[in-house]
C-alpha cells in the first residue's frame, strides 16, 4: 500500500465552516491515503468529520467550507486547486460517491433510468439509445430485477433499498476508479444493509476500483476493509487493518469501542457505549487532542501538544501520547 | 405524471357548482342592498313623473319582492340568459363575449410579462444569495407590492406617454387609421397576425405593453419571491448535491434539477396570482381605456345596471373555479407524487 503513489491522499487536512453559531473546526490535520483497488474504512461516531471530508474529496464542500491547511490529492492533482470544470470532469469518470439516505439522494420527479442516463451522456458521447442500453445493464449490474420495467419508476415507486441500488448504479455508471460511499446503509433494514454491502464490495473487487467506506459501525467495516481509518471529532487518532484494531487496538478511543464490538454485527448502540460525548467543535479552546476530555488516560500534555504519531507495527499507526 | 381521470374532472367541476350558486345569490342580494333605484335612474326624461318612473318599475320587474325577482333571475339563468344591460340595451351574454377576449388577453400578457421577469429574478437571486441581484429583487419586490394597480397605471402612463411619449396614447386597444383585422378570437393579437396584418398588430402589441406591465408590475413580487425561496431549497436539497457529485453540467443541475423541483410550489403561487390579476383587471382597465369586461362591471356598477355586474361575476367566479381545476392538473403532470383519481 505504500509502495506506489496511493491513488488519494488527503494530507493535513483542516477545514473550518463559518457559521453564526461560530466557527465549526469540524476537521483537524486529517491524513488517509487509498490505493488503487483498496477499500479503506472510515469509522466514527456521527459528528466526527466524516462526511465533511468525503464532501472535501469530492470538491463538494459548501461556501461557509474553508481549508485553512493541508489537501486532497487524487493522482497527483490537488483538488481544492482545479477549477469547477476540471472538478467536473473527475467526478463520476475518476470519483463517485454513494450517499446516504437514497430517497433524498434521487430527483423525485424524474425516473431513475433517466437520472442514469443523464450521468452517462455527461461524460461519454453516446446517443439516447446507447446511454439508455447502458443505464439498463447498469441497474442489471446492481441486481434490479427487470431492469427495463424498472426505467420508467420513480425513486417513490422504489423500496429504501432498491433507491440505494439505483444510487449506487449511478455512481459507478462511469466505472468510477474511486467510490466514497458514505453510509450507504444507514436507515436500511439488517437484511437490506448486509445485501447492499455485499453489492458495493463485490462491484468494488469486481472492477479492481478503490473504495472508502464510511460508516459509524465498526464491525461491518471490519467485514468489508483492507484498512480502517478511526476518526473522532475531527482528527485521526489511529489506522490499521482490521485483524490489528480488534486483536491490537492501541489508542483508548479504538479500545473502547473494540470493547463494545463483539465480533458479530453490532449497530449504532456500538459507539454510543464509549463514554462521554464529542466536544463543541465551536469551542475556540478545544484541546490538542480532542479525545482528551473523554479519555481514562489523560495526561496534561494531551491538552496542550498534539498527540505525535507512532507505529507499534508496520502499517499500524496511533495518534496518542499513551498508546498502548 | 400524475394520472388524471375524466371522473376527478367531472367532480371537481361539480363540486364547484354550489360555490358558484353562492356567489349568484350573494351578488344578487348585495346589489338589491344598494341603495339605488334603478328605475328613478333611467327615467330622466321631462316627462317622466312618479307614474312612469312605477311603470318602469313594474317592466323592470323591480316591483316584486327580491326573493321573486331572484327566482326569475336562476330560472333565466338556467336557459343560459344573463339579463340585459340597461346601458348597452345588449343582452350581458352579448356583451361579456365581446368584451371577455380583451380582458383576458391583457391578463395573460401581463401574467407571461411578469414570469418573464420573476423566474429569471428569482433563479438569479437564488444562486447568489446576497448578491447585488438578490438585492435588486427584494427591492422590486417590495416596490411592486406597496403599489396599488392604478397608481402604478397612470405613473406609467405618465413617464411613457406624457413624459417620453415612447407608448401609444392609452385609449384603445388598436390603431384607429389602420385596417381592421376580420374578429376570429377576439384576442387582437392572435386576429391580426392569422391576418398577416403586421402594421395592426404592431400598433396592438405596443397598445397591450403598459396595461399588462401594470399588471405584471404586482404580480411580480410574489413569483419572484416564491421562485427565489423555492430555488434556495431545491439548490440545497439532496439530489442536487448528487447531481453535482456525478459531474453534470452546472445547466442540467440548474434547469433539470433545480429548477424542475423548484417550480411546484410556483405552480400554485401561478394560479393564486393569476385569479388575483383577474380582479385587478377592473381598475387597470379603467385606468388605460380598455374595453374588457372589469371596465364594463364598473360601469354598469355606478350606473346601478344590475344584470351586467352579476353576469360579471359569474364568469369571474367560474373562470377562478377553472383556473384552480387547471392549476391541480398542471401540479399532477409537474410532480409524479400527485395522483388525481
Ligand atoms: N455545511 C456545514 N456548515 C456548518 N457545519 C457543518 C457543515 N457540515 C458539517 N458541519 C459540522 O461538521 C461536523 C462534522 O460533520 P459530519 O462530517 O457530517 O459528521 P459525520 O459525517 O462524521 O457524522 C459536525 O459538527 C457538523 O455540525
Ligand atoms: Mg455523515
Amino acid at each position: 500500500m505504500t509502495a506506489a503513489a496511493p491513488l488519494l491522499r488527503v494530507r493535513d487536512l483542516t477545514l473550518e465552516f463559518v457559521t453564526r453559531g461560530g466557527t465549526v473546526r469540524a476537521l483537524d490535520a486529517v491524513g488517509l491515503a487509498v490505493a488503487e483497488g483498496e477499500t479503506v474504512g472510515v469509522v466514527g461516531e456521527s459528528g466526527s468529520g466524516k462526511s465533511v471530508m468525503a464532501l472535501a474529496v469530492m470538491g463538494l464542500l459548501d461556501r461557509a467550507g474553508r481549508i485553512t491547511a493541508g489537501g486532497v490529492e487524487y493522482r497527483g492533482r490537488r483538488i481544492e486547486a482545479l477549477p469547477e470544470r476540471e472538478l467536473r470532469r473527475l467526478r463520476g469518470p475518476e470519483i463517485a460517491m454513494v450517499f446516504q439516505n437514497p430517497r433524498t439522494a434521487l430527483n423525485p420527479i424524474r425516473p431513475v433510468g433517466r437520472q442514469l442516463v443523464d450521468v452517462i451522456r455527461a461524460h461519454r458521447a453516446l446517443g439516447r439509445r446507447a446511454a439508455e442500453a447502458e443505464a439498463v445493464a447498469m441497474l442489471r449490474a446492481v441486481r434490479i430485477t427487470d431492469p427495463e420495467a424498472r426505467m420508467g419508476a420513480y425513486p417513490f415507486e422504489l423500496s429504501g433499498g432498491m433507491c440505494q441500488r439505483v444510487m449506487i448504479a449511478l455512481a459507478l455508471a462511469c466505472a468510477p476508479r474511486l467510490v466514497i460511499a458514505d453510509e450507504p446503509t444507514t436507515g436500511l433494514d439488517v437484511t437490506t444493509q448486509a445485501v447492499i454491502m455485499d453489492l458495493v464490495a463485490g462491484l468494488a473487487a469486481e472492477r479492481a476500483m478503490a473504495a472508502l467506506f464510511i460508516t459509524h459501525d465498526l464491525a461491518l467495516a471490519a467485514e468489508h476493509c483492507h484498512r480502517i481509518v478511526v476518526m473522532h471529532a475531527g482528527q485521526v487518532v489511529e489506522t490499521a487493518t482490521p485483524g490489528r484494531l480488534f486483536a491490537a487496538p492501541a489508542h483508548p478511543y479504538t479500545r473502547q469501542l473494540a470493547r463494545s464490538t463483539p465480533g458479530e454485527a453490532t449497530t449504532v448502540a456500538t459507539l454510543e457505549t464509549v463514554p462521554g460525548n464529542l466536544p463543541d467543535l465551536t469551542d475556540p479552546c478545544l484541546p490538542a487532542c480532542r479525545y482528551a476530555a473523554r479519555c481514562p488516560l489523560v495526561a496534561p500534555r494531551c491538552l496542550t501538544e498534539r498527540p505525535p504519531r507512532t507505529e507499534p507495527w508496520p502499517g499500524h499507526a496511533v495518534f496518542c501520547w499513551n498508546p498502548a | 405524471m400524475g394520472r388524471v381521470s375524466l371522473r376527478f374532472v367531472l367532480g371537481r367541476v361539480l363540486a364547484a357548482l354550489p360555490v358558484l350558486a353562492g356567489v349568484v345569490v350573494l351578488t344578487f342580494v348585495l346589489m338589491r342592498l344598494l341603495p339605488a333605484d334603478p328605475a328613478a335612474f333611467y327615467a330622466t326624461g321631462p316627462a317622466m313623473g312618479p307614474a312612469e318612473v312605477e311603470a318602469l318599475r313594474r317592466q323592470l320587474g323591480l316591483d316584486r319582492t327580491v326573493a321573486e325577482q331572484l327566482l326569475i333571475y336562476l330560472r333565466d339563468l338556467g336557459t343560459g340568459n344573463l339579463g340585459r344591460s340597461m346601458v348597452t340595451g345588449q343582452p350581458v351574454t352579448e356583451d361579456l363575449a365581446l368584451r371577455l377576449p380583451a380582458s383576458v388577453e391583457l391578463t395573460i400578457a401581463g401574467f407571461l410579462l411578469a414570469l418573464l421577469v420573476a423566474l429569471p429574478l428569482g433563479i438569479l437571486a437564488a444562486t447568489r444569495p446576497d448578491s447585488a441581484i438578490d438585492h435588486l429583487t427584494r427591492v422590486i419586490a417590495t416596490t411592486g407590492v406597496s403599489m396599488p394597480t392604478f397608481v402604478t397605471g397612470l405613473v406609467l402612463i405618465f413617464v411613457f406617454y406624457f413624459l417620453l411619449g415612447w407608448a401609444p396614447d392609452p385609449t384603445s386597444r388598436y390603431d384607429l387609421f389602420l385596417p381592421q383585422s376580420p374578429r376570429l378570437t377576439g384576442f387582437l393579437t392572435l386576429d391580426t397576425l392569422v391576418d398577416g396584418n403586421w402594421e395592426q398588430f404592431g400598433a396592438v402589441a405596443a397598445r397591450l405593453v403598459l396595461p399588462a406591465a401594470t399588471m405584471a408590475l404586482f404580480a411580480i413580487a410574489p413569483l419572484a419571491r416564491m421562485t427565489r425561496a423555492s430555488m434556495l431549497a431545491a439548490l440545497q436539497g439532496d439530489f442536487v448535491r448528487t447531481a453535482r457529485a456525478l459531474g453534470l453540467s452546472p445547466a442540467k443541475v440548474l434547469l433539470t434539477y433545480a429548477l424542475r423541483n423548484a417550480l411546484i410550489p410556483v405552480v400554485t403561487m401561478m394560479g393564486m396570482v393569476l385569479s388575483y390579476m383577474l380582479g385587478a383587471n377592473v381598475l387597470v382597465e379603467k385606468v388605460f381605456a380598455w374595453p374588457g369586461i372589469g371596465s364594463y362591471a364598473l360601469d354598469a356598477l355606478v350606473a346601478s345596471d344590475y344584470a351586467p355586474v352579476q353576469g360579471f361575476v359569474l364568469v369571474v367566479a367560474a373562470i377562478f373555479v377553472v383556473l384552480n381545476l387547471v392549476v391541480d392538473l398542471v401540479y399532477a403532470a409537474v410532480d409524479p407524487r400527485v395522483g388525481l383519481g
